[in-house]
Parts: structure tokens; sequence; C-alpha cells
């Protein structure tokens, strides 16, 4: 900002500058320009006294002449006419006997960033190239680069080029190493410079001579070279190794880049690489500098996703120190999450606990959902952790805890009961939205096994006028209905009231358009509400997916080594586990309540009419009881062969086409389904990714096409294991294609397994549905996903001997991996 | 690569502001303190964006060292390039303050236009900068060794006059040379340890993780040799000597010092450069050699009147010629907590409720070792619930102990060669700070 007085005082430097007396003084000389960038400096508009200035330059005294210049290349862009003056002066200093003075001018020369005055420049470049002083040759090296970005359309100058290329033999290290970056820069467009066998050998012979920028600058560069022969990588390999585990922190990241790149078709010996930088990445965690500590917490965290088990005898080096700026310390209970195993689960769990009360709000709550993470795999001891922290009574850690609490039910539905428990009372010391709408949401869910849910509901029913939230209204709505459902004789007064409000009162769109949903649904009658209303719980089946699958190294290595680990959201709160995938698929955020609906629909859809087509005519109430499926195991035992698998599979075809034809009683022991999953962008998933989602399932991927590739298809198989009602285990084999064409198909849904009349019911309910949901957000935002990049996997399957139970149970099974792996990818 | 580089003040004045590249605007000051005053509290992420134009910052001595690059360059490097200006600014500046930077600030354009060219880093060798740095730095305050007023971190015991006073090292680089007297050389042992004690005393966490760093104000010293304890062994299962064994489990050196005379004699061998340099590095984890140097025997409960008592007995297990000082013991107290009445074991101690943090600070100014202090707190906690007694505790304890090292490490000797002429001094220093020192109650 400029000064009021910024005239007067231009004006007093002016007439100090001019000043004889000064000038014949150096010392008051020098001081006076001083002052001039003293005043810069503060952001005073000095720019008038440039022509002064330039006359300041010509002095024997370096510093000033320092000054001089920092003065000129600040303010040569505003007056380009009079750099001119100054480049007489620097083309004087170029002949200069001391290099000190050579550099400079030649520094500051290509410094002053004007195009105009190339042409004078070229000259003493190319004189400084073969300067006997190496500081000359470094400021010459970079003095192109400047010049040839500040004519970007000119042609490069193949004299240049080759002699930067000679200058890479130079013996001073630097200016080897700004050789690299000139042609780097110069040589953009045709993807830098060309690293051959000898320039490699060359620059990895010289590495040791460098410092630690031009050591990383090298290793950088390196990147693009590929060894032509495996002998010649180890040879690499192993030169690097001593800068592998360095004590600098730069190149021991530099290298590693490095050998991630170079090893991608070793996944081995990439591994071995990063157990050789455990030592100085945790030496790293424990630098001095805060900054330093975050950027190797960082980074550990991207080693984690391919070594899990990496750091998990080091976790204490995780525990957070008291005075730890709060990003540090939940990047460190992210990374407590992850090392959690059987011997170390009390401790780690003992120290989060203390992190629970921290003065700052934030890290007590990324410490609760910390401890929710770990619930996942030890919730008996995590409730009762949580639970003790519902004591405290505190806004912040209640709102956390039943946060964590409905995460955690959500994956771990045997923990219902101790979360319900939990609940009573804790409604009071609820302040904030987030908080409440998590309350609602478990009043919704488990609001039969909670006796004072209907009292709760009141209290926010008639403070409903006051509620500022919009999701907390629209969460009120849902739980007000779902409750409604199970205890009608407790809620029938209040849910009119609400409905009454919402209607007429209500000023939000969304929420009067919910309420306005939820009145037409009521007049539908109670069944259909039920079924609209009466989601899906999640699927105990589903729990191991929570053990996140090691990824391949390549998965995050381009990612390594720059700014994109530590940039990823550090004020958020939520655990690691939340790349989980569950969490991200299902995460019960207030509006994706209606599309959580539509999904579970569809699914009761497929139950019913299967069921129908199994004649056995249940009435759909039965048919929706029955949907809390009887336990379901899948196995990969026997294994099928790919030969056997194609035998049954074109026997199937042959099967599924002669059924179309005749008629389908004689087909008694199998079935075959063919259903479109919407949504997932499944087709981009990596094979291995995919692989390791669906085994964790229990289900074999026995080959796929390459992603990105049309068409695209999976074949799977698995085993069922069923328990009907007592009987016998009873075992089926299910084979499966995925297919996706890529077309943007209509969505159209055909449940292939018999009688049409199935088909016809499902359609309107869809209909029905959609009507209502679509104004809502959460309704658009479906609704506009599913008209610009549906997309829709077909998935054939085809079950030895029938049961239909088991097949939708397999279905749906299905469909949540590849929603989650979609969802994941997205 | 380095596109921009500035550094503010607290208050975002803005100090220096250097364009390597002239891609960007100068307008980013402004862009990035607008992002770090718009979050809450004063830890901002250390990298932020906006647009294409990435921030990389970290705070040393109370300012912002801003660098502003692509998304795809090293996080590493970067820090490791604004934590290492930050030093070469103390070097040079003799101290890292914002008045420092502001009187210093031709200096400071100098030194930035030596050491990065178009973005690049060149050298940051302070060997190498020596040769070009011409302009002298200015000290806030003239340097005197008389200045005994300012005793802190060194020099607790200031009647032996063998002890450097703490600000001895905090004085610019260049003026041993034109003043021309004081060739010294400062060697200091820093050790931060961080220990998490459990509520039944065992001893949950610790970690030891020191540095050995060398100021050297002497012109010309070619060779120094440091001698560490003939038995300082490293990892689990070497040991040397019969003495006490000295172990640490990881050592890393800087790669001037030669090690040649290591493994036989443990002498570490360099040319030391001006200004300060971390010699070698080293960890110890997961055990200390001896016991923890404080134990707390907490009883807290309610008493009749609804008030929090908490008797907290504190015991320092220091060699008995050993002391802590400044030790500042922060025990948080439940939220609504409201006033609090004390009964202390010697007048020297103080202690207050802090109601920002919700926390009693104990301060003890000097803790001898073997001996023991305690202190009664009454807070006044209306509505004080038993599940608040919860909200009680871990005390954190902020300390340093002078002239101790806890892993044992000694400096034997250390040797100039050549033999300076004249009154070269040589100190040899040891501090351990308390990183983290957290009991539980």
């Amino acid at each position: 900002m400029p000064y009021l007085g910024s005239e007067d005082t231009e004006r007093e430097l002016r007439r100090a500058l001019c000043n004889p007396h000064i000038q014949s003084d150096p010392l008051r000389y020098r001081n006076t320009v001083l002052k001039v960038l003293r005043a810069m400096s503060q952001g005073v508009d000095v720019s008038g006294l440039f022509s002064e200035m330039v006359k300041a330059c010509a002095t024997v005294d370096i510093v000033q002449k320092k000054l001089v210049y920092v003065f000129l290349c600040s303010y040569a862009a505003l007056n380009p006419e009079l750099s001119l003056l100054v480049i007489n002066t620097l083309r004087k200093d170029c002949q200069d006997p001391n290099p000190m003075v050579r550099s400079l001018a030649l520094r500051n020369m290509t410094n002053l960033r004007l195009s105009s005055l190339v042409e004078y420049v070229e000259q003493p470049l190319t004189a400084g190239l073969r300067d006997r002083a190496a500081c000359v040759r470094r400021v010459a090296v970079l003095g192109w680069a400047k010049i040839h970005n500040l004519q970007p359309n000119s042609e490069t100058d193949a004299a240049v080029v080759n002699e930067l290329y000679t200058l890479l033999r130079d013996p001073d290290p630097v200016v080897m190493v700004n050789c690299l970056r000139a042609l780097e820069e110069i040589l953009k467009e045709e993807g830098g410079v060309a690293i051959n066998k000898p320039i490699t050998h060359h620059l990895l012979n010289r590495l040791k001579e460098c410092d630690v920028w031009g050591q990383c600058e090298v290793l950088r560069v390196l990147q693009r070279y590929r060894p032509q022969t495996e002998d010649e990588l180890f040879d690499i390999l192993s030169l690097l190794d001593a800068s592998l585990v360095s004590p600098h922190p730069p190149v021991m990241a530099a290298t590693l880049s490095l050998f991630l790149g170079l090893c991608s078709a070793l996944p081995a010996v990439g591994l071995a690489a990063l157990e050789r930088v455990r030592a100085p990445l945790l030496t790293a965690c424990g630098s001095p500098s805060r900054e330093m500590r975050l950027t190797a917490l960082c980074h550990i965290q991207l080693l984690l996703r391919s070594l899990p088990g990496l750091m998990g005898a080091h976790y204490k080096r995780f525990f957070c120190g008291y005075a730890e700026p709060a990003y540090i310390k939940q990047r460190k209970m992210q990374v407590l999450v992850e090392l959690v195993n059987d011997d170390n689960v009390a401790m780690i769990l003992d120290e989060l606990r203390g992190y629970c009360t921290d003065v700052n709000t934030d890290t007590a709550q990324a410490a609760i959902s910390a401890i929710g993470g770990i619930g996942r795999s030890y919730s008996d001891r995590c409730l009762e952790i949580l639970t003790g922290l519902l004591g405290l009574k505190q806004e912040h850690i209640t709102s956390a805890v039943v946060q964590t609490m409905r995460d955690l039910v959500w994956v771990c539905p045997q923990c219902s009961d101790t979360v319900c428990e939990a609940l009573e009372g804790c409604e009071d010391t609820l302040q904030d939205s987030q908080g409440r709408q998590a309350l609602l949401w478990l009043l919704a869910v488990y609001g039969e096994r909670v006796s004072s849910a209907p009292y709760t509901l009141e209290v926010f029913i008639d403070g409903v006028r006051s509620e500022t939230s919009v999701g907390v209204k629209m969460e009120l709505l849902t739980t007000t209905m779902r409750l409604f459902l199970c205890r009608p004789a407790e809620t029938q007064d209040m849910l009119g009231r609400l409905l009454h409000y919402c209607i007429e009162e209500e000023t939000d769109m969304c929420v009067r358009d919910q309420g306005h949903l939820y009145y037409r649904l009521l007049h539908r009658g109670i069944e259909e509400t039920q079924k609209v209303l009466q989601g899906r719980r999640s699927d105990p089946s589903l729990g191991v997916l929570i053990g996140r699958p090691a990824e391949p190294v390549s998965q995050w290595a381009c990612s390594f080594n720059t700014l994109d680990p530590l940039k990823q959201g550090p004020v958020e709160t939520e655990p690691p586990s939340r790349g989980s995938p569950e969490h991200v698929t299902f995460d019960p955020k207030p509006n994706t309540d209606l599309s959580e609906t539509l999904d579970c629909s569809q699914i009761v859809k497929l139950h019913s009419a299967s069921d129908r087509a199994s004649g056995c005519s249940d009435s759909s109430a039965e048919g929706l009881a029955s949907s809390v499926a009887p336990p379901l195991s899948l196995s990969l035992t026997p294994v099928l062969s790919p030969e056997e698998f194609e035998r049954l599979w074109l026997q199937r075809q042959d099967l599924h086409t002669e059924q179309d034809a005749e008629k389908r009683e004689e087909e008694e022991d199998c079935a075959c389904l063919v259903e479109h999953i919407r949504g997932p962008a499944i087709a981009h998933c990596s094979p291995q990714s995919l692989q390791a989602a669906m085994q964790l399932v229990n289900i074999q991927t026995l080959a796929f096409t390459p992603p990105h590739t049309l068409p695209w298809r999976v074949y799977l198989f698995t085993h069922t294991q069923h328990t009907h009602s007592g009987n016998a285990p009873h075992s089926t084999l299910i084979v499966g294609e995925l297919l996706y064409t890529g077309e943007a198909n209509r969505r159209v849904r055909l449940v292939k397994t018999g009688s049409d009349d199935g088909v016809l019911v499902e359609g309107s309910e869809e209909e029905h549905v959609r009507e209502g949901g679509d104004p809502t957000p959460a309704g658009l935002r479906e609704s506009a996903r599913e008209n610009g990049e549906e997309e829709e996997v077909k998935v054939t399957l085809k079950q030895q001997p029938r049961d239909d139970s088991a097949l939708k149970g397999f279905l749906s099974i299905l469909t949540t991996v590849l929603h989650t792996l979609s969802s994941e990818r997205a | 690569m380095i596109s921009q580089l500035f550094i503010l003040s607290s208050k975002g004045d803005n100090l220096i502001y250097k364009d390597f590249r002239g891609e960007a605007g100068s307008d980013v000051i402004n862009v990035f303190y607008e992002k770090v005053t718009a979050l809450p509290g004063d830890q901002p992420p250390v990298v932020m964006n906006h647009g294409d134009l990435h921030f990389v910052h970290v705070r040393q001595g109370g300012l912002y060292w801003v660098a502003t690059t692509t998304a795809d360059s090293s996080p590493f490097s970067i820090i490791e390039f604004l934590n290492r200006l930050a030093s070469l600014v103390k070097d040079y500046c003799g101290d890292l303050t914002e008045k420092a930077v502001q009187m210093n600030f031709a200096l400071i354009y100098e030194l930035l236009d030596e050491v990065v060219d178009y973005g690049y880093v060149q050298s940051m060798s302070s060997d190498v900068l020596k040769n070009f740095i011409q302009t002298e730095a200015v000290s806030p305050r003239p340097f005197s060794l008389f200045q005994l007023s300012n005793v802190g971190l060194f020099g607790a015991e200031t009647q032996q006059s063998k002890v450097a006073p703490s600000s001895a090292a905090s004085r610019p680089i260049q003026s041993s040379r034109e003043q021309g007297g004081k060739s010294e050389i400062f060697v200091d042992v820093i050790e931060r340890m961080s220990v998490v004690i459990g509520s039944n005393g065992v001893l949950m966490k610790a970690d030891v993780e020191g540095e050995i760093k060398v100021k050297c104000y002497m012109p010309n010293c070619s060779e120094m040799r440091i001698g560490l304890n003939e038995e300082f062994s490293i990892g689990k299962s070497q040991l040397r000597g019969y003495g006490a064994a000295v172990r640490v489990d990881e050592v890393s050196f800087h790669q001037a010092v030669k090690l040649d005379e290591f493994d036989s004699s443990r002498i570490l061998r360099l040319s030391p450069s001006q200004g300060e340099q971390t010699v070698m590095q080293y960890q110890l984890s997961d055990v200390l050699p001896s016991a923890p140097p404080f134990r707390l025997f907490p009883t807290i409960e309610r008493d009749s009147g609804g008030k929090l008592l908490m008797y907290l007995k504190l015991r320092c297990d220091l060699p008995p010629k050993s002391a802590a000082i400044n030790l500042c013991a922060s025990i948080p107290v439940p939220k609504g907590s409201v006033s609090m009445s004390l009964e202390l074991s010697s007048p020297d101690q103080s202690a207050e409720l802090k109601l920002q943090s919700r926390s009693i600070e104990w301060t003890i100014p000097r803790f001898p070792g073997g001996t023991q202090l305690s202190a009664l707190f009454k807070v006044e906690v209306p509505g004080l619930s038993p599940s608040s007694l919860m909200e009680v505790g871990p005390m954190v304890l902020n300390f340093e102990l002078p002239k101790l090292t806890v892993s044992g490490l000694q400096v034997r000797f250390l040797r100039l060669s050549p033999v300076q002429p004249g009154p070269a001094q040589r100190w040899v220093r040891y501090v351990t700070h308390s990183d983290s020192y957290i009991l539980r109650i």
C-alpha cells in the first residue's frame, strides 16, 4: 500500500541521490541507496527514481551494485526504455576481472525479464558459458533457460543446446545440475533432456559430488530412464542404495521415488525399498521441524497403503506429543488406526482415549472417530470407551460420539444393543446439527429399541419452528415416519403435527417437498409406506470388507514426493478408514436418505419377484419379512478350473436359449438371472482391486478384460452355503458374467427369473418412488447423474442347483461390492 | 522449483518478497495471508493452494516463511529449503526475529540472490556463501558477553565460570571476521525426550532424539575432532567397553563428517564451516538408560462440598547433583471450573488456573534431583459429576535439564587443528528438553 507521504519520500531520496557530495562519498551513497530499497520493501512506490538508480549502478562498490540490481529488477518492467541504459553498465561488468562481478551482472541482465533486451544479452551469455569461473558458468547456463522462457515462440538454438549438453561434463557439479535444469526447460516440448545410457551413468557417477539439492534434481530427472537390461537395473539400484537411507529427507524421498519408478515391473524389489526407508522416514517423523514431521507422516500413510505392516512395531512413535499442532495429531491418529493389531490395541485405545478430552475440539473429535474406526474390528472395547465419554456431557464430545456410533453401527450391526442403551439421555447435550442428525438417524433405525425415542422426538418437533438446519428437519421427518411405522400409537399425533408444519409453514423447498412425499405415501396405505421406508440394513456379511487390501505400489507411486499427499484436508475429523468401502458408499448423510430408499426398494422388488418365481406365493409383507436374509455364506472351495467354468457356462448358455423357446419347467435344478446394476463406474477399476474386493467376500474372479476396453467383461464364480430353516446345509454353485458395453443404457431394469408380473410390479413401484423423489436435492442429484453418465453393468448369473433366496442374497452382495468399488474410485 | 518466496511477520507484514520466475503477481502475499487468517486457530495447514499456485510454509521465529511452487515439487525439498534458509538467516543476522529480519533486509536479499537462481537452489552451504556475501549484519543490540542478565537455557548456574550464557551463540557469524577477536566454537549436545508414563507408574513410551550441533566462529579451523564416550554403542546387540554402556538405536551423520576413527575410538572428524551445523543425529526408542526424571503420585477426589481436590506429589529422580529448571506442569481440569485455592510446598513455586486452556499451570523454577514437591489444589467446579474426574489429567511437564543428557552421551574431548593462535574458546554444552512429557493420572 502506498504511503501518503510517498511523494515527499521520493523527492527527498532523489535529491540525496543527485547530491554530488553524497555521490563522492561511497559510504553515504550506499546508505542512500539502502534507504531507497528500504522504502521499496516497505511498499512505497519509488519507481520514479529509476534513472537515478541506473546511475548509482556504475560503481565499484559491490554491495551497492547488488542493492541497485535488486531495485532495477523489481522496476524494469515499468521502464523498458530506461532499462536499456543499464545494459551498457551490465555488459561492461561482464568483462570485469572479478568473477563475482561478472556473475552478478550476468544474472541480473537475465533477471530484468525484458524480451526487448534479449539481443543484447545473448552475446555475454555465450561468453559466460565458456567463462573460467564456475560461478559465472552456473549463472550463464540458467540464463539461457530464462531467455528461452521470455520468448516462448522463438526457435531453440541448436548450438546452445549442444553446448549445454557438453557442459553436463563440467567439473563443477552445480554447473552440471544447472545444465540439466536448463535443458529441461528449453526442451520442454520435446519431453525434456534426453536421458540415454551414457548420460545416466555419467550423472550417477557424479551424484556424490552434488549437494542435497543437486542430488534431488538429478534423481528426479533420472526417473525417465529405463534401463535396458535387468543387470543394469540392479547396478543402478545398488549404486543408489546409500542415498535411500540418506539422513537428508529430500534425498531419501527422491531416491525412493526413483526406485519405485525403476522397479515398477519388480514389485518385490519396490517393497524391499519401502522397508529400507522405514528408518529414515521415522527419523523424519521426529524431526524438530513440525512441517517436516507432517510431510513424513503423510508419506508414511502412502506407504502403509501397500505395506500395512510396515510400521506395526513402531506404533509408539505415532503417539502425539502434547505441544504438537492439531494437524500433526490428526495425521498421527490416522496412522495409529491403521496400525492396530491384537497386541497393541489396548495401548493404542488407551492413548486415543487420552486425546478425546483435548482442549482443541477438532483433535478431540478426530480422536473419537479414530476410536470408531478401530471399533470396526474391536467393537466391544471401543464402545466401552465411547459410552464412557458420553458421561462427560460435553457438547462437542457427545456430538462426535453419536456420529461415530452411527457410522459404527452401520457396519457392525451387532453393536446396536449397546448403542441403543447409550443413546438414552444424550439429546440434551447435543447442540450442533451434525450430532443431532446422527441421533435422529439412530432413532429412526433403532427406534423400537430405545424406549424414550418418542419423547426425544417430541422435543424436536416442538422446537421445529426455531430449527435452522434443513438437514435436521429432513432427518426429523424421516425419523418420525419410520418411528411411526413401528410405534404408531405413540407417534401418530406428533407425525401429524410435523407434517402439518412442513407442508403448511415450512419455507424450505426440500423439507416441504419431502413432507408432501410422505403425506402422499401415507395415503397409499401402510404397506406401501413400509415398503419404501423400511430400508435395508447393512449386511453383516460384509464385515470382512473393512480390512482394506494392500494396494499395489503403483497406485500411489506417482504422487509420492509431491504435494498431493499433504493436501487432502488436514482438518478432516474423519479417520483414515473413511476410505474403507462402506463408509463412503453408505455414509448415511441426511440428504442421501431418499436415494438409499430407492436402492432398497430395488432389492425388495427383486426379492418379491423372485419369490414369486420360485412358486412360494408369499404376500408382499411376508416377502419383506424374509428380506432380512437368512444366513448365507460364500466359499471358494471346491475351486473351479477355467476349463470347467467354460463348460458350465456354455452348457447353461444352451439351456438358456432352449429355455426361451420351450417351457421352463425342465430346468428344475438351475436358475438363470440377468440383472442390471446401476451406477458403478466399475469398468475403470483396476483388475487388482476388483479381484481383491471380490475375494474378500469369497467370490473368485476367473478372467477379465483389461480396464478401459469395451466391451468389458469379468467372469466369476462362487459357492453359496445356505441353511434352509433347519435343514442340512444346502450349497449351490453360481457362475456369472459382468458385462459393460459402454452405451448409456436406458434405465430399464429387468429381472428375467420368469414370471412377467414381477416385472410389472416393480416397474410401477420404481416410478412411484421416483416421482416423489425428484424434487429433493438428493433426487435431483441422483437423476442428474443417471442421465449424464449413467452406466450399467449387466450381470448374468447362473446357478446350480436352483435356490432363489441364495441367488438373490448373492446378488445383493455383488451389488454392494460393485457399488463400493465404484464409489471408492469416485 | 520455487516460484516466489516471501517472509511475513505473524501480523501479516511483508518483510521480504522475492519473485524468482516472474510467473505470478505479488498479490499472492495477500492471498496467502487471507487464507491463513480465514482459518480458525493458529495452525494453518502447511500446504495450501490457490488455483494452480501452491503455498508451502514453515513457521520459524514467529515468522511465516512461504514458498510458492507447483503441485509436483517435492515437499521434502521445499520444507528443508525453507528451514535451512531460516537457519542461514539466523547464522547471518545472529537472531531470528521480526526485528532482525527487518533490519537486515538487504543482507537477506543478497543471500536469496546467491542461494536461489530462477527458482533453483544453487548452494546453501555457508562455506560457499561466505565468499559471496558482502553485506554486514546489523545486530538489533550490540553483543556483549557481560550481558548476563538474560541467562536462560544453558546458564542456570552462572556462579560457575565455565558456563557460557545462552545468548553467546546468537550473533552474526561474520562479525568474528571483522571484530578480529573472539574465535569461539560451541558444541551443543541437545536431546529432546518424549515420555508417557501410565497412571500406574509404568513407563509406556520413551523416545529420545538427540543431536550434536557445532556452531563455529573460527575463520581458520581446518579440522576438528570430537571424541564421544568410548562405550557409545549403536543398535540393540552391540555393546562396547566395560562402563555403563551408552546406547542409541540409530545414528546419522552430516555428510561432511569423516568416520574413519569412529568405529575404533568413537571420534568424529570434520572441518567445520562457519555457522551452525548439525553434525550428528541419533535416536533412542522405547527405553531410557536411567529412571525417568519425574514421577507423579496423584490423589484426586471430590470433597463433600462438591469441590475437586487434587493432591499431587511430584518426585524428581535425577542424580542429586543435577536439577531441572523452568519446570512447568499443566494439568487439565474439568470444563466449567471457576476458581481454585492452593497450597504449595515451597514459596518459589507458583500455580494458577488458566480458564482459557482450562488447566492449572504449576511452575517450579528449579527442581533439584532426589527431592519431592507437593501441591494441593482445590478447584471449584459447579455441578461436578463423578465422570468429570475423567477430564482431569494427563499432566504435561515442560522442563529443561541443563548439563545433562538422558542418553548419557558425553563429549570426551574437542581438539582443533591447526592449534589455534590466540585465545580460542571451546564450549561444550549439554541440555535435555522435554519434547512431550506426559504423566497419566
